[in-house]
């Protein structure tokens, strides 16, 4: 008896071992090589375009499966519940009366401002921004879409081998990239940070900060491209990008060497912040600290003024916006009078959602979700340095680097603050309504006493 | 975030809410998730100020009798139910609906339309707009950028367009024929 189970039990281990091996041999060799001297394969682009191919069939079968069951799809945005069409006041108002050219004051008028006000009952510019955006296509994750129910089998199972190969196979690879690349900066910027200060440890700190980077952009499987890298940010500038996740600090990271930003944390981030700073100047605020706007401004102009450190990296906006838009920048960091290298990230939404929603979902789940999603697909755009001109204040020119950064990214450009989750709006909105709407019954009224 | 079936079991009423509004499963689900986000203390009810808080509707001229459109007089809250009725009115008029004869009429007619809207102005629900409502309504749409005597005289001529029965006051019946058939297909479009 006890013949017929070692022989099966080495056989196991064995096994085991091998695949084990090969695993770790496949890792390292398509994953974390490439990481360190910056190349890539090309895996992860011919992944998305199959991705690409997969979604567009699933998004037909979904439509024609709906049509054969009679069922309305919900299409955000092109069919709403009240469908928003984009016409001036004046436009609409005249389209209501219908071309009798009635200049005077009509009981029916009051449905365009009802209108108006149920849509934004529906919904606004301003929540929306901070809520996951809708999609037109489905791309295989319930999470994004609310047609998805029994619409046929086929879809449904693609649907469960989707989840398996997401739950089952891409995240703990995923995972265990994560655990890697952090694990090695930890390790590795400590190391560093033991050199003598010079031009040897900066150089090793920028291979360091780069290859940990790298790895952790595999980790998501994000498929970043980049535009225009002759702008890229120098030494002496600040940094200013708009903000959809934690990660945009990743994406920019592993492409460049930057000084980070932001508050001491306790725990995990904590060591690795410490050890970050070991290897090179990075701008750690203690809680107390943040308050102090003037400390704030003293310490980033000082790392600035220092040709040495490298370029501040800032998002203005304050919190995470849904990438549809991009808000109000505060004026803080346009008052130090450097460079400004703005920088915009625009994500694909079709792979998975990098929205940070921070009141609906905490960090732990955050990651999860980012794990669990097919890739994360964006393109990062360098636009030209800006610099404050002559009369212009900060607050002008943080409108203006915040315009070119929509334009370039293709981001809507709202004047709303990021912080309009409270805050009172300003009477001068409603004013302006008034005004609109009373020049189309004065201004007319003023043609009919002409004729 | 389930799958779409589980969140819908999850509103209460959603079979008798669905046949009375003609709403879809999907539409429902989207209004549900737009009432909790309105609902940010999540007491599972509205008040006026989750209403005041949407800035696009602070900004509306008209933007408080909107907002008083969705309480029931001596209510103080808004469940899901009145609200989801409510944004019924502004669904598209069903078109190839067949006409049943003892069938309840639905919730997006042209005549609920109007009604709505004439609730926005007829504030003291006596079901006339008087004038001192009319002129209240012209205040909220103009504002400051006309004087009193262009509002007076703008009101005293849409009275003497639409008051057919000479009481100085417009009732539902006369809102209803000035109103341009035009309406229902434009405004509370589309689909």
């Amino acid at each position: 008896m006890e013949s017929y189970l070692f022989p099966f039990d080495s056989l196991i281990c064995m096994l085991l071992g091998i695949s084990f091996t090969v695993w770790f041999t496949l890792l390292l060799v398509f994953i974390i090589v490439p990481a360190i001297f910056g190349v890539s394969f090309g895996i992860r682009r011919l992944y998305m375009k199959s991705l690409i191919k997969l979604f567009e069939w699933a998004t037909l079968r979904m439509e024609r499966g709906a049509k054969e069951k009679n069922q309305h799809l919900y299409k955000p945005y092109s069919n709403g519940i009240i469908a928003k069409e984009p016409l001036s006041l004046e436009q609409e108002i005249q389209d209501m009366r219908r071309g009798g050219a009635e200049p005077e004051f009509d009981m029916s008028d009051i449905f365009y401002f009802c209108r108006r006000g149920v849509e934004s009952i529906v919904d606004d510019e301003v929540t929306k921004r901070f809520t996951a955006e809708e999609l037109e296509s489905w791309n295989l994750l319930t999470r994004s879409n609310y047609n998805f129910h029994h619409i046929s089998t086929q879809l449904t199972a693609l649907w469960g081998v989707g989840v398996l190969i997401r739950y089952g196979f891409l995240l703990p690879l995923r995972v265990t990239l994560a655990f890697t690349g952090v694990g090695l900066l930890v390790v590795l910027t400590s190391i560093v940070g033991l050199f003598p200060n010079g031009r040897m440890k900066s150089y090793l700190s920028d291979k360091v900060h780069l290859m940990c980077y790298r790895i952790c952009v595999r980790a998501l499987t994000a498929i970043i491209t980049y535009h225009d890298r002759e702008n890229k940010p120098k030494n002496g500038g600040i940094c200013v990008a708009n903000h959809t996740s934690p990660i945009d600090v990743i994406i920019l990271a592993s492409d460049g060497c930057y000084a980070m930003v932001g508050q001491v944390h306790g725990g995990l981030i904590g060591v690795i912040q410490r050890a970050m700073v070991k290897a090179c100047p990075h701008i750690w605020f203690e809680r107390s600290e943040v308050k102090d706007r003037h400390l704030v401004a003293k310490r980033l102009s000082d790392h600035v003024a220092d040709k040495s450190k490298l370029p501040i990296l800032i998002f203005p906006e304050g919190t995470c916006i849904n990438n549809t838009s991009v808000m109000m920048f505060k004026k803080g960091s346009f008052e130090i009078g450097c460079t400004v290298y703005p920088v915009a990230i625009k994500y694909d939404p079709r792979f998975g959602d990098a929205f940070w929603n921070s009141s609906k979902f905490g960090m732990v789940n955050y990651l999860l979700h980012m794990m669990s999603s097919w890739a994360i697909v964006c393109s990062v755009w360098y636009l030209p340095p800006m610099s404050r001109m002559e009369g212009e204040d900060a607050v002008q020119f943080a409108n203006r680097v915040k315009a070119a950064i929509a334009r370039k990214g293709g981001l809507a450009d709202l004047l709303w603050d990021g912080g309009l989750k409270r805050g009172k709006v300003k009477e001068v909105f409603k004013e302006e309504q008034q005004k609109l709407y009373s020049k189309v019954l004065v201004g007319s009224s003023e043609d009919c006493s002409r004729s | 975030m389930g799958s779409t079936s589980s969140t819908l079991l999850k509103i209460p009423n959603v079979e008798v809410l669905m046949q009375e509004t003609g709403f879809s499963p999907a539409h429902m689900i989207r209004l549900h998730d737009r009432f909790k986000a309105l609902d940010k203390e999540g007491r599972g009810h509205l008040c006026p100020q989750d209403f005041g808080a949407i800035k696009e509707l602070a900004m509306n001229p008209i933007g408080d009798r909107i907002i008083g459109a969705f309480f029931c007089p001596g209510k103080e809250t808004v469940d899901f139910h009145t609200f989801v009725k409510i944004l019924a009115h502004f669904r598209p008029v069903d078109k190839n609906r067949p006409k049943e004869p003892n069938s309840p009429e639905p919730i997006n007619s042209r005549s609920n339309k109007l009604r709505f809207a004439f609730q926005l102005y007829d504030q003291d629900k006596d079901g006339k707009i008087s004038r001192d409502e009319l002129l209240k309504v012209l205040q909220a749409m103009l504002g400051m950028q006309v004087t009193e005597e262009q509002l007076e005289s703008i009101a005293d001529r849409t009275i003497q367009e639409a008051d057919l029965d000479r009481d100085d006051a417009i009732s539902f019946e006369e809102f209803r024929k000035v109103s341009p058939e035009i309406l229902h297909s434009r405004c509370f479009i589309k689909v």
